[in-house]
């Protein structure tokens, strides 16, 4: 349990995918405008995360894996390297189902996310966390927190950066340095402050 | 445009990393020595120049609704390749570059230049504009990691240009330079220094800043 735990501080925090590893900065940069938009943004990063890193998690340890097959009579067989392949189908359908449930019962939520339900197939914020799964070895407890931790984690970055930047129209920007630059600034600084959290030790 | 245009805007005046806020993930997360950030940029180039002529050459016979998928998977297959040339001939660098290998599959300059260009273009002209977009990519990587190597180890390459304190020379190398939070800063730096120069990037603010005259007495 304490292991879980572990696993949930330091993905939220201390590894923080978005400031630490710098996943997902495309949407990260591009669509932190306005709290509200990075909120809804937020909740789905956390559900697709949720969901696809324990169903790789379960694809490579039940079917890629060297001698992952032993269930099926095939034990010498190694399909690790359609690991790429698999888990961005796992995603890309995962997100295609998600936008049809959203559809069907939520229609206010599917509205409000728009064009960036779609887009959160090729957020490397969500494959990064399969390939970081693979990478550590999770089993499918740990995969699970790990998966819906690093979904807080960057949903709490987006939050956080969207606020200072809704705070930030009122200053006074260099010309060179309006929009895109002065939010690599800003997330420079945000993340120089996660690391101060580094420091804990688990 | 011309193949000389399509081949080198992207380098500064489109760049897809500074203008475009494409492939920023990588861009910032191995730029921390100069041999990383190179074979990644090696990497990204082939995928992108791969990826471009293959989904040129079936623009015509691709129906609109699986586009996408269908462009994930050529290029996932690309990535897929160079994972385990790179795994099988620099085995030492692989490890060093983790999980961005993988990433490539995701890195949005791929997936951008095949929707915007590739769909559009015969083979040669999509090939240009891979090679292109590639090189604009390792320009700024190149640039991004050879400050930060630098200043943060004072090598290049692995080779001692500064000499370092601690093997008798006179420069104290600055640890930040080697944490995440200085590739922000430098790309951001960099940026605000392009569009100095090609003022016509420079995006309009949200709000216009009006100045008001003060009125009433100061409490």
């Amino acid at each position: 349990m304490s292991n879980l735990f572990d696993i949930f501080i330091r993905a939220v925090l201390i590894e923080n995918l978005a400031l630490a590893f710098f996943l997902g900065m495309c949407t990260f940069l591009a669509v932190s405008k306005q709290i509200k938009v990075t909120l809804g943004l937020g909740a789905a990063v956390i559900v697709v995360e949720g969901i696809s890193v324990p169903l790789n998690n379960l694809i490579y340890n039940y079917l890629l894996r060297d001698g992952a097959l032993a269930w099926a009579g095939y034990g010498h067989l190694d399909f690790s390297f359609l690991g790429l392949i698999s888990y961005i189908a796992v995603i890309a359908a995962m997100v295609q189902i998600l936008e049809m449930i959203l559809n069907r019962f939520l229609p206010s939520l599917y509205n409000a996310l728009g064009i960036f339900l779609p887009l959160l197939t090729v957020n490397c914020a969500i494959l990064g966390a399969s390939l970081f799964m693979v990478q550590r070895d999770y089993n499918f407890a740990e995969s699970a927190v790990y998966g819906v931790s690093v979904g807080i984690g960057w949903a709490v970055a987006i939050v956080a950066l969207a606020g200072l930047r809704e705070k930030m129209r009122y200053s006074d920007v260099p010309k060179g340095l309006q929009g895109l630059g002065i939010t690599f600034v800003t997330a420079g600084l945000m993340s120089l402050a996660f690391m101060g959290i580094s420091g804990i030790e688990l | 445009m011309t193949v000389r245009e399509t081949l080198l805007d992207p380098l500064i005046s489109k760049n897809p990393v500074t203008l475009q806020v494409l492939g920023i993930c990588s861009a910032l997360a191995i730029t921390n020595s100069l041999k990383t950030a190179l074979i990644m940029s090696l990497s990204l180039t082939s995928v992108l120049a791969f990826s471009n002529v293959c989904i040129s050459m079936i623009r015509n016979h691709l129906p609109n609704s699986v586009r996408i998928i269908v462009q994930m998977t050529i290029i996932a297959t690309g990535v897929i390749v160079v994972d385990e040339l790179l795994k099988a001939f620099a085995p030492d660098t692989a490890k060093t570059l983790s999980v961005f290998v993988g990433l490539i599959v995701t890195n949005c300059i791929v997936l951008g230049r095949a929707e915007a260009f590739a769909v559009q273009n015969n083979v040669a002209r999509s090939f240009l504009d891979g090679i292109g977009n590639g090189l604009g990519y390792s320009l700024v990587l190149i640039i991004v990691a050879s400050i930060r190597e630098l200043f943060g180890a004072g090598t290049l390459l692995g080779v001692e240009i500064l000499p370092l304190l601690q093997n008798g020379g006179w420069y104290a190398p600055i640890q930040l330079m080697l944490l995440p939070p200085s590739a922000f800063f430098i790309i951001g730096f960099m940026i605000w220094i392009i569009r100095s120069w090609k003022t016509e990037q420079v995006e309009q603010p949200d709000f216009e800043r009006v100045e008001i005259e003060e009125a009433g007495e100061n409490a």
